[in-house]
């Protein structure tokens, strides 16, 4: 064979390789692109069901297609009643929802009382292995249905009273329960689900303000609007189609140059200098929010045991500088565990302690008797976390001279193992984002002993109690108040280091007249306008 | 040739088995709790983890496991990804992409790099070459990811002759700056390669016999070096196409495209094992065959090489 | 415009030696002799000595503390306060390069040594063999070519450390190198195996093992000599791109950590303000270029040096 044919037959062959896999490839249509708003989105980790569904990019979703029995304010994150037309208690114990008739699912069944309690007894069976069960932990008859081998099927603290109305009683009062219900777990279920599961999971059907569409894996969703939304504010643009990106800054780069609509957070990069105010306009979006970055203490290791040594730590960490550096000045350096958004919030609970003071800082250590050997920093490198843990790490290496280093662990399920098995060896990274706008999101999950989120291995029988008198305290606002108190003790014992607290942020792009957040950082998909078409 | 390319497939099997044994093994066996951070910041309910050491088998010893595994794979089951969608509806999205942008890396790393080599090669040295030279150290020296973040940024963001990523379903327009920026490590070693074994052919006493035949020179390298000349480069394109095919992680990030590496990666982080065996599986199949073309390949370009 | 540029080649561009007038005292004592003429060789090992210097002794090169940052500058430009600039952390960009030498280079040099001689090893031997053996061995690295690498990376540098603590410096550059090196000799393998299958068959080897000789002395003396291009070529691009994956893992968490600093971790750490910091990325691949083309000069000086068609 000369070499000449050989170089054909092998051009050939990949000219055919080629053309076969170009087939099927072309834009779609332009209309439809036109009517279209995209957002940047990435796969959800679950099958998109409410209860099954407690992360950022199922959760997106799920808000679109479904809608809650309170929803939460665009703009000040206050609970209004949205599918309930009233929620009612004499002893915060007993609740009693009345649901506003004319709701339907997307495929035409209306929405019940019995929509709600099926959906809630279902996620907190423990056979189905849903991401959200912890949610339903506070009504009555939990424990029975939630283990391995459960001994009842429903809690018998959901009853159906009539088609519109049934009632929750909760192990314990909680008063702000109502205004944690626009929660995505607490969304209602259709017949559907329960009869065709695998059709359910394929094209979910929910009551909200837009209808599945189409969904490739690993590519897009797309969501049409649906015109029987029995809501308050009706949906506007014909289409939503979710669009999966690996990078957040492709996203970002795409917004700026018109090839997507909107992106859901804006990388780092951007931030410093104020690039994206210049790069984005009117586009760019900022508002108060529930996120908070904390570095944790692994109080099962005795070094760490000294409360003093850990305030120490915590005045060595220059924020403001980071947050400038690093943030280009967008995050708030945190004064306590809560952020301004969220009910009940009360300014610099945590003082001096959260106060970067290098000579007192310095004093402290001296006085809980210096550190000894490296101290690790420890965070998931696959979520964006290395250049502020090195700056976190640099801050107190030069401020308190122990030789403080950022030690990263490959993946977000590596962190989470240590965690799960208690074998931190230093600090830890620690986000968390409130599900609801009260202080108690911030803190009952993270510091009550054995609590889901404890970490640290924390246990203050005064907080515990703390907690307790304000879950039962007669009014929200006496709740709230409760609440503080109980975080003004936790910040004293120092179990975890408040960084600061992430605004809500994201872009929009020039084809946009408005698409926005709400402080939980989950999209308000009502609000969403293209501009008229020029 | 025909016995020996049976024999070569029929060792397929042994290999297929064994390096899919090893993934599945280690991907279950990254870490002794494997459904940490499955379940956001807090440690998965027990009846969560008995629900799902049940699905995945995690019950039985790893080898029954795997051959559970194999057993469904086999009547075309590769399971689902954690999210509950058909790992093989997933790849048969993506790996159409991936071969695409394969095939445009490959082709513009073979006719740049083999372009360039003859050129330095038959020039010796001098300005062409050390240009040849210090251009593709550079490429090497930059890593993929910077390569990538300059092109889109300069051709896409500020001069907008490209889109900043890259559409589903992408045309072979869309997929040559990623292409070159794929293909520009590759590219570098071709042009080397090629012009090394060039300057070797030279001195060949073949070589002085067909200029002293009279032959004109295009026909001396065109025929006779080129094609001794091509072999190592031939080894080594056919090696790397193997290695193309497996997705590349970085380049399809920097550029959103949709296709195998980032599965793979996102699949490995996240304990994904469904998709990240899937994949393995496929990509193992394809390395193998491409290693044998190549192989058949020497015995059409060198003669001296028979295989029995 | 033929025959003559190509025939008037090697005398106008490569200047052949004079043939030694004493008895060719063996093949590497021969390269040796060719060697030292050749200025190229002298460039490039000056550069490596410096950079050798670099490693060992990098406070001959500057007094700055590598660690120390100053984060309200970061980003600053080149000046007088810090001559490459600062990076993203408030680093001093050359303290830190000049620092990361030793790191760099002790994994770059290593893993390239690794990869070559176990890659070659096998395709030596299996390229020379051929038969089962030959099969047994390509197989063998086929089932290590289809292991993703992230995947092997993070398997082999997890399992042996305990996440989340700090391990020694050079443990940890040991294991990087071994992690390298088990994920990519099998590519080496397969150049070396071509280029052996191809010397085989010429007929000056025919020929050496007709007169009887043994096959070390073929392999060395008549196979070896002919195969080394393709694989010094590949070694010395590949130290460039071993620093590369040495970055990878580094982004991934699995690498090289602080304190210990490489050019490869400054680059991936970086990346994502190249467009603010370019200065930050520029310095370290700088050296990163200049270091490879050292060693690919020296890689091309020393193959003709060895190559028996050249003299």
């Amino acid at each position: 064979m000369s070499l000449r044919r050989l170089v054909a037959i092998v051009a050939g062959m990949l000219a055919v390789a080629l053309v076969a896999t170009a087939c099927g490839g072309g834009g779609g249509g332009d209309d439809q692109s036109a009517q279209t708003l995209s957002i940047e989105w990435g796969e959800p980790e679950n099958p998109l069901i409410p209860g099954n569904t407690t992360e950022q990019n199922g959760g997106d979703v799920i808000d679109a297609l479904f809608a809650g029995l309170v929803k939460y304010d665009v703009n000040t994150g206050q609970p209004s009643n949205e599918v309930a037309d009233s929620i009612t208690t004499t002893d915060n114990k007993t609740f009693t929802i009345k649901i506003k008739p004319g709701w339907t699912f997307h495929d035409g069944t209306p929405v019940t009382a019995q929509s709600f309690v099926d959906s809630w007894n279902w996620t907190a069976l423990g056979t189905n292995a849903a991401q959200a069960q912890s949610f339903m932990e506070k009504i009555d008859g939990y424990d029975e249905v939630s283990t391995e081998a459960p001994t009842a099927q429903t809690m018998r603290g959901l009853r159906v009273v009539d088609p519109q109305t049934f009632t929750v009683t909760l192990k314990q009062p909680f008063t702000i329960f109502p205004l944690t219900l626009g929660y995505s777990a607490y969304y209602p279920l259709p017949q559907k689900f329960f009869t065709d599961r695998a059709g359910f999971e394929a094209a979910p059907v929910g009551n909200g303000e837009f209808r599945f569409e189409s969904r490739t894996p690993n590519q897009n969703l797309t969501l049409v609007r649906n015109d029987q939304y029995a809501g308050s504010v009706k949906p506007q643009v014909q289409r939503l189609e979710f669009r999966v990106y690996s990078e957040l800054q492709t996203s970002y780069d795409d917004v700026v140059s018109g090839n997507l609509d909107h992106v859901r957070a804006i990388p780092s990069a951007a931030l410093a200098g104020n690039r994206w105010k210049t790069d984005l306009g009117a586009g760019a979006r900022q508002k108060e929010g529930l996120v908070t970055d904390s570095l944790g203490f692994p109080l099962y290791d005795p070094r760490f045991a000294n409360p003093v040594l850990r305030k120490a730590i915590s005045m060595a960490i220059d924020r403001q500088t980071i947050v400038n550096q690093i943030f280009g000045g967008v995050y708030t350096p945190a004064t306590g565990y809560a952020t301004s958004a969220a009910e009940g919030y009360v300014p610099n609970q945590c003082g001096e302690a959260c106060t970067f003071n290098p000579q007192r800082a310095q004093q402290l250590l001296a006085q809980a008797g210096g550190f000894q050997g490296p101290l690790t920093l420890t965070a998931n490198s696959d979520g964006g976390h290395d250049p502020y843990m090195q700056a976190v790490a640099n801050s107190i290496r030069q401020t308190l001279g122990i030789d403080a280093r950022y030690q990263p662990v490959p993946s977000f399920s590596e962190q989470r193992r240590l965690a799960n098995s208690q074998q931190f060896t230093g600090l830890f990274r620690n986000g968390w984002q409130g599900d609801y706008p009260d202080i108690e999101t911030f803190l009952t999950q993270l510091y009550r002993t054995n609590a889901s989120s404890n970490d640290y291995g924390y246990s203050n029988p005064a907080v515990d109690a703390a907690l307790s008198q304000a879950d039962q305290a007669p009014t929200v606002q006496a709740a709230d108040q409760g609440y503080a108190a109980a975080e003004r003790l936790v910040l004293n014992d120092m179990p975890n280091i408040p960084l600061w607290s992430r605004p809500v942020i994201y872009g929009n792009g020039s084809r946009v007249a408005e698409a926005e957040h709400n402080p939980l950082n989950r999209q308000d998909t009502t609000t969403y306008r293209l501009n008229p078409q020029g | 040739m025909g016995r020996y390319t049976l024999r070569r497939l029929l060792q397929l099997i042994p290999v297929f088995l064994g390096s899919t044994f090893i993934v599945y093994a280690l991907v279950w066996g990254l870490s002794d709790d494997p459904f940490a951070g499955k379940c956001g910041q807090r440690a998965c309910s027990p009846a969560y983890i008995a629900v799902m050491t049940e699905r995945y088998n995690l019950d039985d010893n790893i080898v029954v496991q795997y051959l559970k595994y194999l057993g469904a794979l086999f009547t075309g089951d590769f399971g689902q990804t954690a999210s509950g969608t058909e790992v093989a509806d997933v790849i048969a999205n993506a790996y159409p992409t991936t071969i695409k942008l394969a095939i445009v890396a490959l082709v513009i790393e073979a006719v740049i790099g083999i372009l360039a080599g003859i050129v330095s090669g038959l020039r010796g040295r001098g300005f062409v070459d050390s240009l040849v030279l210090v251009s593709t150290l550079f490429l090497i020296s930059l890593p993929v990811f910077v390569t990538g973040l300059v092109l889109k940024q300069v051709l896409g963001v500020e001069l907008g002759i490209i889109r900043t990523s890259v559409p589903n379903d992408p045309s072979i327009a869309d997929l040559i700056v990623p292409g070159f920026v794929l293909g520009s490590l590759s590219m570098a070693y071709v042009a080397r390669l090629t012009r090394t074994s060039l300057i070797e052919n030279t001195r060949a006493d073949y070589v002085r016999t067909a200029v002293a035949k009279g032959l004109s020179r295009r026909r001396v390298v065109g025929v006779h070096m080129l094609r001794n000349s091509l072999i190592a480069v031939v080894t080594f394109l056919g090696t790397d196409l193997g290695a193309l095919m497996g997705g590349a992680i970085v380049t399809e990030g920097v550029f959103n495209i949709r296709g195998i590496g980032g599965l793979v990666f996102k699949g490995i982080l996240q304990q994904d094992t469904a998709t990240v065996v899937g994949i393995v599986v496929l990509l193992v199949i394809v390395y193998l065959i491409a290693n044998l073309v190549v192989d058949l390949l020497y015995a059409v370009l060198d003669p001296r090489i028979r295989y029995d | 415009m033929t025959e003559p540029l190509l025939a008037a080649r090697p005398a106008d561009t490569e200047p052949e030696p004079e043939p030694d007038a004493a008895e060719v005292s063996g093949l590497w004592t021969d390269a040796w002799r060719q060697l030292r003429r050749r200025p190229l060789f002298w460039v490039a090992s000056v550069i490596i000595l410096v950079l050798l210097v670099m490693a060992f002794f990098p406070s001959l090169f500057t007094s700055i503390d590598p660690r120390a940052t100053d984060l309200a500058g970061s980003g600053s430009e080149p000046g007088p306060d810090a001559i490459f600039g600062r990076d993203l952390q408030g680093h001093d960009v050359f303290a830190r390069a000049v620092y990361g030498a030793g790191p760099t280079l002790a994994v770059g040099v290593l893993a390239t040594l690794g990869t070559v001689l176990v890659g070659a090893l096998a395709g030596l031997l299996g390229g020379f063999r051929g038969g089962w053996q030959d099969s047994l061995l390509s197989r063998f690295a086929e089932i290590f070519a289809g292991l993703p690498f992230v995947l092997g990376g993070i398997v082999i540098l997890t399992t042996f450390n305990p996440p989340g603590q700090p391990v020694p410096e050079s443990r940890l550059i040991f294991q990087v190198v071994t992690t390298i090196t088990v994920l990519s000799w099998p590519i080496a393998m397969r150049i070396m195996r071509a280029a052996t299958i191809t010397a085989k068959q010429q007929d000056y080897v025919k020929a050496a093992r007709a007169l009887g000789a043994g096959p070390l002395r073929i392999v060395f003396r008549h196979i070896l000599p002919n195969t080394l291009a393709p694989v010094l070529v590949y070694a010395t691009i590949q130290l460039g791109a071993f620093i590369g994956a040495e970055a990878t893992l580094s982004f991934l968490g699995i690498g090289l950590k602080d304190p210990v600093v490489s050019w490869g971790v400054m680059i991936a750490e970086s990346q994502d303000r190249v467009a603010q910091i370019p200065h930050a990325i520029l310095f370290p691949a700088g050296f990163l270029v200049v270091t490879v083309l050292a060693f690919v000069m020296l890689g091309d000086a020393v193959r003709d040096a060895l190559d028996p068609r050249g003299r």
